[in-house]
């Protein structure tokens, strides 16, 4: 389990080009021919310097992902967010057989009585169920299923 | 595989060629100065009409953005609250809306209640650098709804334990 936790993970210190790099490539890579070129143009350094913060960036997990955002609703998937409520003792063992799934694409730890949030994406929405049933019998608790019913909004950016 | 976009009623139809795209795309951009190009030749296609598939997606709405995504923790937003509400019904898509246009929601979704268990509707993602933030941003919210909310609570999150992104499965 390569879980995260507040109490461990430091933040991490920026020089100000990787500030820059986090916050400009965060709204979007420009679509064009050289894109790379063009966001270190905006930003004043070079193409390769761009690359190799990136890389960089990825490599110690300060981003997870440099890529095209799906909108998983729009490519005719299923998608929906599931709660469990898991006692203490077996927190560790349930994240380990819900991880295992390759229908969560992520999974939240949270301070409440249902203390597992996780997403769950499907290449056709009727697998949605499916996936709820095959998890709630691995691990023999319930799953809460909350798809969205309405979207108001989504829009991350974290500035740096 | 045919799908309904939200920015037209147009329907959008991923086809082959898109789909071994998000494929070969979903665990990343090629780092190099031209990623359309490297793409182009793993799938035998010009870099351009790499390219210009990728802005049609885009357009269409299948694909939000080509962006970085960060560890928002390692990024000292460390608070992660998702606020829930129990919002009258007649009341919620107008609260939603109101909500979801506050600038520290990133996230605003009309959400099925569980009776009696669960019986918040509306979620909204706010993030901090630190929980009294978070409960600020979570009071300007129920500053909004008046009379329309019977209750709120703010679920933190305290780990990751997974966080993979959406995948297409190859078939």
């Amino acid at each position: 389990m390569s879980a995260a936790t507040e109490q461990t993970q430091a933040t991490a210190e920026f020089t100000e080009m990787e500030r820059a790099v986090i916050n400009r490539l965060q709204t979007g890579l420009p679509l064009v021919r050289r894109p790379y070129a063009a966001v270190a143009g905006e930003l004043g350094i070079t193409e390769q310097a761009l690359l190799h913060t990136l890389e960089d960036l990825l490599d110690r997990r300060i981003l997870t992902r440099f890529g095209p955002m799906f909108h998983a609703g729009e490519m005719g998937g299923g998608l929906t967010l599931a709660a469990m409520r898991v006692p203490e003792q077996d927190f560790e063992d349930a994240t380990r057989k819900v991880n295992a799934f390759d229908e969560v694409a992520h999974n939240y730890r949270r301070e409440h009585e249902l203390n597992m949030w996780f997403v769950l994406a499907t290449e056709a929405p009727e697998d949605i169920a499916r996936a709820i049933a095959a998890i709630e019998s691995a691990t023999g608790y319930a799953v809460y299923n909350m798809p969205k019913e309405e979207e108001f909004h989504v829009h991350l950016h974290f500035p740096v | 595989m045919s799908i309904s976009t939200s920015r037209s009623d147009q329907e959008y139809v991923l086809c082959e060629l898109d789909r071994k795209l998000i494929l070969a795309t979903q665990g990343g951009l090629p780092l190099v100065p031209d990623p359309w190009g490297t793409l182009g030749k793993e799938l035998g296609l010009p870099a351009d009409e790499v390219l210009a598939r990728f802005q049609r997606m885009q357009d269409a709405g299948v694909i939000r953005r080509v962006a970085a995504v960060p560890d928002h923790y390692r990024l000292g937003y460390r608070f992660n609250g998702m606020t829930v509400w129990d919002v009258r019904d007649d009341a919620i898509t107008d609260m939603g809306r109101q909500v979801g246009e506050l600038p520290f929601v990133s996230h605003c979704y009309r959400r099925p209640r569980h009776l009696p268990y669960w019986n918040y509707n509306l979620f909204a993602m706010v993030h901090g650098t630190s929980r009294e933030e978070v409960e600020d941003k979570a009071s300007q919210i129920n500053d909004l709804f008046g009379d329309t909310c019977e209750g709120h609570t703010i679920l933190y999150s305290s780990a990751i334990l997974k966080k993979t992104g959406l995948r297409l499965r190859k078939s």
